[in-house]
């Protein structure tokens, strides 16, 4: 007989017209053919009303690993099993997706019947890591279940003080504002650290996150320890008929209003003809412009990315942003790829050795300071790194000559 | 079992390719796209330079799959959307088509199927979460719970083309903020320190561990009826609540005392200003399951005023920007409290240090 459970307040979550999860869950707890399953779900339910009810969370962490690797899943042990033994074991499988978030329906499917065999029946695509997450299944099935997906394609992500799985946007596969080939990006990066994924060894968490252009549909400035951004670098693409075109369809006063007053460094000019003039030194390739007239404005020919490290949530010293370490740099050919994995390699072997246990990025560069990190990396200081130049006179700088030299050499080596 | 006699060893093949579960449209035209169009709310045209089209339809879900729904789900793809599946990064749900006359069939199935299409351009999108009580170790609340609720009131948000600009939200379950950033955020704020089990601190922490988490060094070793513990100077103590995890026998939770905040403003793009972080705006508000209705009415409070005065394209930190936070608090009618005055690093900077001051 399965056990099952008065759930008062989760039936209310039933109601009402998005779609619930708690129906979901019931579904299999009720129709699922799989004893199993439904023994795991209707036991899910009874902990999760104990929760509504009392306001508090049941799941503990343990460990929990697969034969060879020592992280990729969040092992979970209830805390009051004993009322509900059949989900006393719920541990998740972090699964790294394709890179962009792309499956076929075959692919879905297949997954799906391995989970079926192994797992509760619930999943996610994805966790704010990015990961798909495989909610719910006992120790001894979390490797039934991995050595089953692994056979046909599937690699467990990220978890603990490790190299998290990476993210990146859809871009290049189907947006026109992509300036980067984010696919090939998110695989190299990741796929070169596969070592420090499995087997965490880092003083913390370490994320990749790229998009293909300044609107930063991954988070990565505010999340990701290496941000990788598509940009450009020349002008941006102007079609002029089609910026008459929405003049005619919108009126002046909002394109004025809507695009040339919003532009943040004043570098779009409306001429008396209704053409428009692009200050192409002084955008800053903020992204507003091109995305009120997609079809009249496009990024430039000549692209690039440009890369901010240490941004992260909260804990512990409260939120920080990644700031520019690299403005710009081509991705073109392989030693150009090369190159970035090798930055990556230089930022991660040196983080494994200065931050402090529990630090991410982020935090060591804000205890030790943007200058000693670029030197420890053996990247250049740059004007495009700061917001303003330092306001307070308190700093021994008798070495200023040879720092000037070296930024003259820079100079010459740039224009020659 | 003799299966498990030699255990197999990983096949560490890391990020799958993505090409081969991508649509064949975005495979031929991979970085060749000239401009997109949105047709209507939830459905997005692109056109490549080839001439090639790719409608998109974005619908919203549980997000919390059960395998009946995820087949559904591939059921849609495969009658009606030539098999592909994509995600969003707010766990949408994308069907692409090459051909026009598939989009509407397309939406009806979605509806009939029960998702919600929408989510596009300046809607309200569906809101990013995490595990809360159905699986996270040390969750105050239970975010998908807070997020149905909450979709539940905002259905015509995500379907329609209501407001200045998009609006991203997002809950956190804890003060670490797995949420992220949001235009509005709905995250746990605690406000009494850990109640400390000091008969299991010394088995179950590692000590020093614990110390070192302590953004504020308020803890340190003690012993405690002659057992060596941890004890936390409640003085110091924010109630951040970062002991927690390292030390479950330091239970930040409180039925009553966790709280949730609401903080607005955060925005991960570069268009027009620089990519910001959310700001306090509310707090104290119940915890309340199973629909947290006080959360969901502040959330529609701000939602409803943005709409009514930002201007088009304005996210809302861009807005609060233009006309100032003493008129966002006067429009909004959130008491404005000595809590909204920053303490933390950096907390000069947050300061008016100017005469410009709205009358």
């Amino acid at each position: 007989m399965v056990k099952k459970y008065e759930t008062p307040m989760l039936d209310v979550l039933e109601e009402g017209p998005w779609p619930s999860f708690i129906s979901g869950i019931r579904r299999l707890a009720d129709e699922h053919p799989k004893e199993m399953i439904q023994e795991m779900t209707h036991s899910l339910l009874g902990q999760l009303e104990h929760s509504y009810e009392t306001r508090k969370g049941y799941w503990k962490g343990g460990t929990v690993s697969v034969f060879g690797y020592g992280g990729g899943i969040i092992p979970r042990f209830s805390e009051v099993g004993d009322a509900f033994p059949a989900s006393r074991e719920f541990h998740t499988l972090r699964v790294q997706p394709p890179a962009g978030n792309y499956y076929s329906s075959g692919m879905l499917r297949q997954l799906a019947d391995s989970w079926e065999k192994f797992g509760s029946g619930l999943v996610t695509f994805h966790g704010q890591t990015g990961n798909i997450m495989f909610i719910g299944t006992t120790t001894e099935n979390t490797q039934h279940f991995f050595d089953e997906i692994n056979q046909y394609g599937w690699d467990l992500g990220g978890a603990g003080p490790c190299v998290r799985t990476a993210m990146s946007c859809i871009g290049a596969a189907r947006c026109e504002q992509s300036c980067a080939n984010e696919h090939k990006i998110h695989r190299m990066l990741v796929n070169n650290f596969l070592d420090d994924m499995h087997r965490p060894a880092l003083p913390y968490k370490f994320k990749f996150k790229v998009s293909g252009c300044p609107n930063d549909c991954q988070n990565a400035i505010e999340r990701a320890d290496m941000a990788i951004i598509g940009t450009w670098r020349d002008d941006m693409v102007v079609d002029q008929a089609e910026i008459k075109a929405y003049i005619e369809k919108k009126g002046r006063k909002y394109i004025i209003d809507n695009v040339v007053n919003r532009c943040p460094s004043q570098a779009l000019s409306l001429n008396d003809d209704d053409t428009l003039d692009v200050d192409n030194r002084n955008c800053v390739r903020c992204m507003h412009c091109l995305n009120v007239m997609p079809k009249a404005l496009s990024p430039g020919q000549d692209h690039g990315i440009t890369m901010l490290i240490g941004g992260k949530r909260t804990l512990k010293i409260g939120d920080l942003m990644g700031t520019v370490v690299i403005p710009f740099m081509k991705l073109e050919s392989d030693e150009d790829y090369e190159r970035l994995v090798e930055i990556a390699e230089e930022t991660i072997d040196f983080f494994a050795e200065n931050a402090l246990e529990h630090e991410r990025t982020g935090e060591m560069i804000e205890r030790i300071g943007l200058v000693n990190f670029l030197e420890g990396i053996g990247l250049e200081v740059d004007p495009n790194m700061i917001s303003s130049p330092r306001q307070s006179s308190y700093i021994r700088m008798d070495d200023w000559d040879a720092e000037a030299e070296k930024w003259n050499e820079r100079q010459a080596e740039k224009a020659s | 079992m003799s299966e498990n006699a030699t255990p197999r060893p990983p096949i560490e093949s890391g990020c799958p390719d993505g090409f081969q579960y991508m649509h064949p449209v975005m495979v031929k035209n991979y970085g060749n796209w000239a401009y997109h169009e949105d047709p209507e709310p939830g459905v997005l045209l692109h056109v490549a330079k080839s001439g090639d089209k790719i409608w998109t339809v974005r619908c919203g879900t549980q997000r919390i799959l059960d395998l009946f729904t995820l087949r559904k789900l591939c059921d849609i793809a495969d009658e009606f959307a030539d098999g592909y599946i994509h995600f969003t990064i707010r766990s949408n749900v994308e069907y692409m088509v090459a051909d026009e006359a598939q989009v509407q069939p397309l939406i009806k199935a979605i509806k009939d199927a029960g998702f919600i299409v929408g989510g596009t351009r300046n809607s309200v999108a569906m809101i990013s979460h995490t595990q809360g009580w159905l699986h996270c170790d040390i969750p105050g609340t239970d975010a998908s719970g807070v997020v149905k609720s909450m979709m539940d009131e905002l259905i015509t948000e995500f379907q329609e083309w209501n407001m200045p600009n998009r609006v991203h939200i997002t809950t956190s379950c804890c003060q670490i903020n797995c949420g992220g950033q949001g235009d509005i955020a709905i995250n746990i704020q605690h406000t009494k320190p850990p109640k400390i089990n000091h008969d299991l601190v010394a088995n179950v922490c590692e000590r020093p561990s614990v110390v070192a988490r302590c953004p504020v060094a308020a803890i340190r070793p003690a012993l405690v009826n002659g057992k060596p513990s941890l004890e936390v100077d409640e003085k110091k103590c924010i109630c951040c609540g970062a002991c927690f995890p390292p030390c479950p026998p330091m239970q930040i939770n409180d039925a009553e005392h966790s709280k949730l905040a609401v903080w607005i403003g955060g925005n991960h793009s570069n268009a027009r200003s620089k990519p910001s972080f959310q700001k306090l705006v509310a707090a104290g508000i119940p915890n309340n399951p199973p629909r947290w209705p006080e959360a969901t009415a502040i959330v529609k409070r701000i939602l409803k005023v943005y709409k009514e005065d930002a201007k088009d394209w304005e996210r809302i930190n861009d807005w609060v920007d233009r006309i100032g936070w003493p008129r966002f608090f006067e429009l909004t009618k959130l008491p404005f409290t000595k809590f909204h005055v920053d303490t933390w690093r950096g907390a000069r900077a947050s300061l008016n240090a100017s005469t410009h001051i709205r009358f």
